[in-house]
């Protein structure tokens, strides 16, 4: 492991030492716990060791497992050093929200969204929290919110569930 | 005796309304580029000097729907474009024609999921689907001129105005 990782990494630790590092094709991610994630991620901007003044984007996992079924995934960037790391924090199906980051990153407003758009995981405290690319009324029969990328989607979709124009006769 | 001599000596030749009406249209059907993805590239190659769509007078591509004739539908069409595609659709005058090119368009192609309309004529009626990934140029002539076909056999007469009275189906796949 590098010592740029061990830098982050130490940042993170000092935070709370409930932190896993985890390296895979030099890459680096960090897995934090939900309490502390939002320390860990206003400390890494912060601190002059790790400045990451940039957020890249935020997106989700479904891993498909009950209770622990979503990882939340915030991508960092840090314009000084040219590093990046991985954050991922676990969200459970029975509690699907999360704390919001938008006071830390402007640019989580729409990554927010668009993550709640496509796994209906809400952030706390969003100033704008509705769907992204989906119609706000897109659901089945029943009237259950659908959310596109979650693994018990269909991948065709549901018939019905998004309006086509309809067809002129000749 | 040809059209020539009837011009030159007479002035004057007798036909059908029909026929000159028809012949009008094919030779200068407007197309409406409705350029949604790769498949616009190849459509702007069937504009150019190599495939040159101006021999069969469609070298005006309209970009306002209101002078356009043919709509060429080039691209994969989401549930959210299907509104606009429709909307410009809408507001093309009548008699006009529509072209499916590329399999996006027609049947949805490789994008077998969620967003994506699963062929156009769900909601537009389609005249010819040109099959391809993207089609070549040569593919979208072919289709041209199977629409310049189609018009030739139309009636585009007062009492038969806005009807598809063409004894050429709607439908037609086209592969090159």
């Amino acid at each position: 492991m590098s010592t740029t990782f061990e830098t982050i990494i130490a940042v993170a630790k000092a935070v709370t030492p409930n932190v896993t590092p985890v390296e895979h094709h030099g890459d680096l991610t960090i897995h934090v716990d939900r309490d502390h994630f939002m320390d860990v991620l206003a400390e890494l901007r912060d601190n002059p060791r790790t400045k990451f003044n940039m957020l890249v984007d935020i997106t989700a996992v479904d891993k498909n497992t009950s209770p622990d079924r979503y990882d939340v995934v915030y991508f960092l960037l840090s314009l000084e050093f040219s590093h990046r790391v991985r954050i991922k924090v676990g969200v459970r199906d029975d509690r699907m929200e999360l704390p919001t980051v938008v006071e830390i990153w402007e640019s989580a407003n729409w990554y927010e969204r668009e993550t709640y758009d496509m796994y209906g995981i809400t952030f706390e405290g969003h100033p704008d929290m509705r769907r992204f690319y989906m119609p706000e009324d897109f659901m089945d029969a029943d009237g259950t919110q659908l959310y596109p990328l979650r693994k018990d989607f269909p991948l065709m979709g549901i018939p019905g569930s998004l309006p086509l124009p309809p067809k002129e006769e000749i | 005796m040809g059209l020539n001599e009837h011009l030159t000596r007479d002035g004057f030749v007798t036909t059908t309304l029909e026929s000159v009406v028809t012949w009008a249209q094919r030779n200068s059907l407007w197309p409406m580029p409705m350029g949604i993805s790769c498949c616009a590239i190849e459509m702007m190659a069937f504009g150019g000097p190599r495939a040159d769509s101006s021999r069969f007078g469609s070298e005006r591509f309209s970009f306002s729907p209101r002078q356009a004739d043919l709509m060429i539908v080039a691209g994969t069409v989401t549930y959210k474009m299907s509104w606009v595609v429709k909307k410009i659709w809408d507001q093309m005058p009548d008699p006009k024609w529509c072209i499916a090119m590329g399999v996006c368009t027609s049947s949805g192609g490789m994008f077998r999921s969620y967003p994506v309309v699963q062929g156009i004529d769900q909601f537009l009626p389609v005249d010819a689907y040109v099959a391809g990934c993207p089609p070549r140029p040569e593919a979208l002539m072919k289709a041209l001129m199977y629409i310049q076909e189609k018009v030739s056999a139309s009636k585009p007469t007062l009492a038969n105005f806005g009807k598809d009275t063409g004894t050429v189906n709607r439908g037609e796949i086209i592969t090159i």
